[in-house]
């Protein structure tokens, strides 16, 4: 498997990550790096295992579902880059 | 006295229980090592107003007979944790400026057993990194040098800061993290102890997250009857974390008997790799010599699927990363870019992401997305936790054939020179975690005991590997293993 560039500004946009077009050639290099490293994993015969889901043996917890917390506006929008009237700010989402 | 933060954990409270000390003096020779070793750049956010403050209230409950178990004793926290009101980056631009409004169970853990925060500790960014090169902060530098130049050398990584510090006294003890060998590289690299518990020992609530199937907080302490004392006080259930398991955290001091007759020790012929330098292999089969003389018993073992473990792990650390690192968005907290006229929400991602993760980073978000992505899910992600599976029943095999822990050394190398694997490909520097990232897989747990110098003069260090929440049994071979050793090398003090 291998990555062109056009793949890799594929990933990038589902990434949300800004790569300019000049530095796509080297990302794609490096991509193909790490995959070919990860394409040993194609030696080991898997038929029959089961994915790891947990890798300790452990049933969730419960709880009763009922609200155990909130009223804490002022400190869930203490750390936003622009927070207005009580809620986030961010750029115009629709035309 | 003078030097008081050279002592350890355990010397220091069994002074300050004497009334030999006080917290207040211990925290004020720690925060004057600390103002004096800007060189190494390890602590990165200081704080001696708090640590003063809680030196104080130590020092009220030490006077008052009711001490806890870390009471007065002065850390470092490694900046992945969230401490309130206190600057939490992860080491990460994207994080500027973030003061979380709660802390971390492990680090309130701390507060509750007495201990007394003295700052906050540089790291890989969002603990990426085997060498602390990729913070915001800049690198660390290592309080080591080789013994014929000055050339600067990582102390390790992602808890580059914790290593650091507590090598060089600027602290008594320190948290660290582990996603693929975070806290036992570095503590091999500085010649100081590091234990990861095993998944699930210690919450992961208000730790940054990078790979939640992986990542485990512990300590990075002087010695092993530190680990024991602090790993005590960092663990326990936390409601708070699904995967935090509920079980009875032992007084792991009290197991730390170094009687280790008739325990079977495990020596994976895989471990055994091409291209590991001749004193990694040698320190190893003194390693082994030293727990035979002990009592032990040596037994060879396989670990069949040991080769798949790294290639594993650069699946499914940035699968998970790419999903927990989705929440840096420029919204919530943080750093938001600049935008331009018209841009909308989509130029703010991508812009504020671009600007505020650095290139491992991104190159890990990346790689997630990309193994995760439709057409690929199962011939990356889905084969990579097949094998996760197969390498956690290596383990369970061996351990159902009554082997109690195994050796293998911590780390293919000594400690190398900072920017010596910059023009190398990524996978180069992955490669450090290649004796670590098992444990991370099998969710076990794993100690990083110092047991030698190189021929340098760098410090060099062994790992075991314990059964699931057998840590208490697991410290109790690495203090037979460091009581053998001998290891009592500091690094000169140049800074």
């Amino acid at each position: 498997m291998s990555i062109d560039q056009s793949t890799a500004a594929k990933v990038a946009k589902l990434a949300r990550i800004k790569v300019e077009d000049d530095a796509l050639p080297a990302l794609a290099s490096e991509f193909n790096t790490i995959l070919g490293f990860i394409e040993q994993l194609n030696e080991v015969d898997v038929d029959g295992v089961e994915p790891m889901t947990s890798v300790t043996p452990q049933r969730l917890k419960r709880r009763e579902d009922v609200v155990n917390d909130g009223n804490q506006q002022p400190k869930v929008l203490a750390n936003a880059p622009d927070a207005r009237e009580g809620f986030f700010a961010v750029p115009k989402v629709m035309e | 006295m003078t030097d008081l933060n050279k002592l350890g954990l355990a010397e220091a409270r069994d002074l300050l229980r004497k009334g030999e000390t006080t917290s207040v003096e211990l925290t004020q020779s720690c925060l004057t090592a600390i103002d004096a070793a800007g060189a190494l750049n390890a602590f990165v956010h200081k704080t001696p107003e708090i640590a003063l403050e809680r030196a104080k209230a130590a020092d009220e409950r030490l006077k008052g007979g009711d001490a806890p178990a870390m009471c007065g004793l002065p850390i470092g926290i490694k900046d992945l944790f969230c401490t309130k009101g206190v600057d939490s980056q992860a080491g990460s631009r994207i994080l500027e400026g973030f003061k979380p409004e709660y802390e971390s169970t492990v680090s309130q853990n701390l507060i509750d057993s007495g201990s007394v925060m003295l700052g906050k500790l540089n790291m890989d960014e969002f603990a990426m990194g085997s060498s602390n090169e990729t913070s915001v902060y800049g690198d660390v530098v290592s309080p080591w040098r080789r013994g014929h130049d000055d050339a600067a050398l990582t102390p390790g990584g992602s808890s580059g800061g914790s290593a650091a510090a507590v090598a060089a006294d600027l602290c008594l003890a320190a948290t660290g993290t582990d996603t693929g060998g975070s806290i036992r590289q570095p503590a091999a690299f500085t010649g100081t102890v590091g234990i990861k518990p095993t998944y699930g020992r210690c919450s992961r609530w208000g730790v940054v997250a990078f790979a939640s199937s992986l990542d485990q907080a512990g300590p990075m302490t002087k010695t092993v009857r530190d680990s024991a004392i602090m790993l005590e006080a960092m663990a326990g259930h936390d409601a708070k974390d699904s995967t935090s398991a509920d079980l009875a955290v032992p007084d792991f001091e009290a197991m730390l008997t170094g009687d280790i007759r008739g325990k079977k020790i495990g020596i994976p012929k895989e471990y055994h790799m091409d291209g590991i330098p001749a004193e990694i292999d040698k320190l190893w089969a003194d390693g082994t010599a030293m727990l035979k003389d002990a009592g032990a018993e040596i037994v060879d073992i396989s670990l069949p699927h040991t080769k798949y473990a790294l290639p594993a792990y650069y699946v499914i650390a940035p699968a998970e990363a790419s999903s927990n690192l989705a929440r840096y968005d420029g919204v919530r907290y943080g750093h938001r870019a600049t935008l331009s006229a018209g841009d909308g929400i989509t130029e703010m991602y991508e812009k504020t992401r671009a600007e505020g993760f650095g290139p491992e980073v991104q190159r890990r978000v990346m790689i997630g997305t990309y193994v995760l992505s439709a057409g690929f899910y199962d011939a990356y992600y889905n084969r990579a936790r097949r094998v996760r599976t197969l390498i956690k029943k290596d383990f369970e095999d061996v351990f159902a054939a009554g082997v109690d822990a195994i050796l293998t050394p911590a780390t293919p190398s000594a400690a190398f020179g900072l920017g010596e694997m910059t023009d190398a490909d990524p996978v180069q520097m992955y490669l450090n975690d290649v004796f670590t990232v098992t444990v991370n897989l099998a969710g076990l747990p794993g100690i990083s005991v110092p047991a030698g110098l190189d021929a340098q003069g760098l410090p060099l260090g062994l790992q075991l590997i314990g059964k699931p929440w057998e840590e208490g049994d697991l410290l109790n071979t690495a203090y037979a293993l460091e009581t053998a050793a001998g290891f009592v090398a500091k690094p000169g003090k140049w800074w």
